[in-house]
């Protein structure tokens, strides 16, 4: 209270239904910003209903959008035929019926007619088959052409199962039969990152995508998982990323090969993963 | 990508029109009145009451101040946009069908279709700048193609009309003299109805989608077939990216059979295609009937699609679709 502006006089302090407004007490609202990433920093302050103060943060992402000013115009047109509010009354604006128009709940993706990534691959064999009059074997697990089917692949039980991959071989089995919840059993959750069979790939272009990634690394084995990581307010890509093979003999061989590789003019770096700080 | 779905029609969907700055898309439907939206969020904005039958097509003015629809009442009627109030009505002796504003929308091309003794024609009107002054006479009326004309279209510099139907052919008139100057090689031509015509941006080219399960790339001056994308649904409407190379289809199975069949045998998608290597790049599932329309923003932004079950979907691309590679 000793930061009261000066010009507050104790009669202020209680208004005329008896709840206190000390808004005015709290110190201005604060605008920090826009950064070079157009990131604007809001700190404002309250007071809860319990008397406590309150310091509130938002972080506002600032986009420029230059509007046609025709489109602006036509933005403010007021609405006619079936659409024109009902219940319009003198000096108001009626009630819209807006229940035409919904948001779908359901997300629709462009569904590619083959994964992404795997083009290169069905390209070649298409291109083999059509120059030597025959059908031509290609393993969609280890990637390798001519040898087996995909059924037949000797690491069928190595590969990868979508959507989300996990190998089930390492698994752990309690032992016991007993059902052991993933955050207690000893590989922890399920998700993680497999830190002996990762690699981290440093200085990708911002264009590099994860199906890039999956593209550049699937000769070398079976990938389980490929991830670009990306500014969390931007979603531009960091320029790094990790690769997860399902055995550490390919990721080996892929750090020894393409370590120091151009790709998208710029020399990547290709090493083992540091292992991740808990 | 979450699609905006619109609900302001009773009946299919016919056809989709962005306006040239794409802030406002137009529908037609078989209930009897167009519709405008805005194309950011999909609210609805006003109808155009006046109608008495399906509407089949519809162009808004370059200025975006000026609609005109056709109808299956027998009328062509032009609107205010901004007021959904009707400017003026051309009377035919059957159903309007395709309309079209030329360049800078002095003139209008509107097709009838045959009906009892009439045959098809192509109309060209004027259309004067005061509504005032708007007189219904035609310009200049071409007869000869057999069957509906499903789309007519103004060539490059208004020196010409691109006209296709029924018959499967693509003709090339002289807006002038009315003279037929070009009918495409029948060899590489659509085996079945043409069904929709789109435009390339600048006009260089156009896409033709047909019942025979295919969709066309032709060069508009010389009429030679560019590139043929195959599909395995009749198509119903087509539409080019201006963005990207793509081209987008939309069709699925007739709709009387619809539900005589396993639902998965309707592909009910929009399919997407690479323009030059025509090969295919997805798909974008959603309606629960054959798609009658596709629209592409001006912006190559977002796409809607119309179809028959009275759905509008506006989609917004997510950012990942502007770095497909195939």
């Amino acid at each position: 209270m000793t930061q009261q502006p000066s010009n507050l006089r104790w009669g202020e302090l209680e208004d005329e239904d008896g709840e206190e407004d000390l808004t005015f007490l709290l110190p201005p609202k604060q605008v920090i910003g826009p950064d070079k990433n157009g990131i604007k920093k809001v700190i404002e302050y309250k007071i809860k209903e319990d008397g406590t103060k309150v310091k509130i943060t938002t972080n506002i992402q600032v986009r420029k959008i230059v509007v046609n000013k025709r489109v602006v115009e036509r933005r403010l047109w007021a609405k006619f035929g079936d659409a024109a509010p009902v219940n319009k009354g003198a000096g108001d604006r009626g009630v819209v019926d807006d229940s035409l128009t919904m948001v779908s709940t359901e997300e629709i993706v462009l569904e590619r007619p083959r994964a992404p990534g795997s083009k290169t691959a069905g390209g070649e064999a298409l291109g083999d088959g059509l120059g030597k009059g025959g059908e031509i074997k290609l393993c969609r697990t280890c990637g390798k052409k001519g040898d087996h089917w995909t059924a037949h692949c000797p690491n069928k039980d190595l590969a990868p199962q979508d959507p989300e991959p996990f190998t089930d071989h390492k698994r752990p089995t309690s032992g016991h039969g007993k059902y052991v919840p993933p955050n207690k059993n000893a590989s922890g959750d399920m998700r993680r990152r497999n830190d002996d069979n990762s690699v981290r790939v440093s200085n990708l272009s911002e264009d590099t995508q994860e199906a890039d990634l999956h593209e550049l690394f699937r000769p070398f084995g079976p990938v389980t998982r490929a991830h670009v990581v990306r500014d969390k307010t931007t979603s531009v890509s960091r320029g790094f990323g990790f690769v997860e093979f399902v055995s550490r003999d390919d990721a080996q061989r892929a750090i020894n090969k393409l370590d120091g590789y151009g790709y998208d003019n710029l020399i990547l770096r290709v090493e083992w993963a540091p292992p991740k700080a808990k | 990508m979450r699609p905006i779905l619109m609900k302001g029609h009773e009946r299919p969907l016919t056809f989709l029109k962005y306006n040239r700055d794409g802030d406002l898309l137009f529908s037609c439907a078989k209930d009897h009145n167009p519709t405008v939206w805005f194309a950011d969020n999909g609210e609805r904005l006003g109808t155009y009451r006046g109608h008495n039958g399906a509407v089949w097509c519809c162009d808004v003015s370059r200025d975006s101040a000026r609609l005109i629809t056709g109808s299956a009442d027998q009328t062509a009627k032009l609107w205010n946009v901004q007021t959904g109030q009707q400017l003026f009505t051309f009377n035919f002796d059957s159903p309007a069908r395709a309309v079209d504003f030329s360049v800078g929308d002095k003139l209008a091309v509107i097709t009838t279709d045959p009906f009892m003794d009439v045959t098809s024609a192509i109309h060209v009107k004027r259309i004067a700048g005061d509504p005032e002054d708007q007189i219904g006479e035609s310009a200049l009326i071409l007869k000869g193609p057999q069957g509906r004309i499903n789309r007519a279209v103004w060539g490059p510099l208004n020196r010409t009309i691109i006209s296709a139907g029924e018959d499967a052919v693509i003709r090339i008139w002289d807006s002038e003299t009315g003279k037929l100057l070009k009918e495409n090689d029948p060899e590489v031509g659509h085996k079945k109805t043409i069904t929709s015509l789109a435009k390339s941006v600048d006009g260089s080219h156009f896409l033709t989608g047909s019942l025979d399960k295919s969709a066309k790339l032709w060069d508009t001056r010389t009429l030679t077939l560019i590139k043929t994308y195959v599909t395995e649904r009749p198509v119903n409407a087509v539409a080019m990216s201006p963005l990207c190379d793509h081209v987008v289809l939309g069709g699925g199975q007739d709709a009387s059979t619809v539900t005589t069949t396993d639902h998965r045998s309707g592909k009910f998608e929009a399919k997407f295609y690479d323009k030059i290597l025509q090969e295919e790049i997805g798909g974008v599932k959603g309606h629960f009937g054959p798609i009658n329309a596709l629209a592409f923003n001006p912006d190559g932004k977002s796409f809607s699609s119309g179809g028959e079950d009275g759905y509008v979907r506006l989609h917004h691309f997510d950012s990942d679709y502007f770095h497909i590679k195939i």
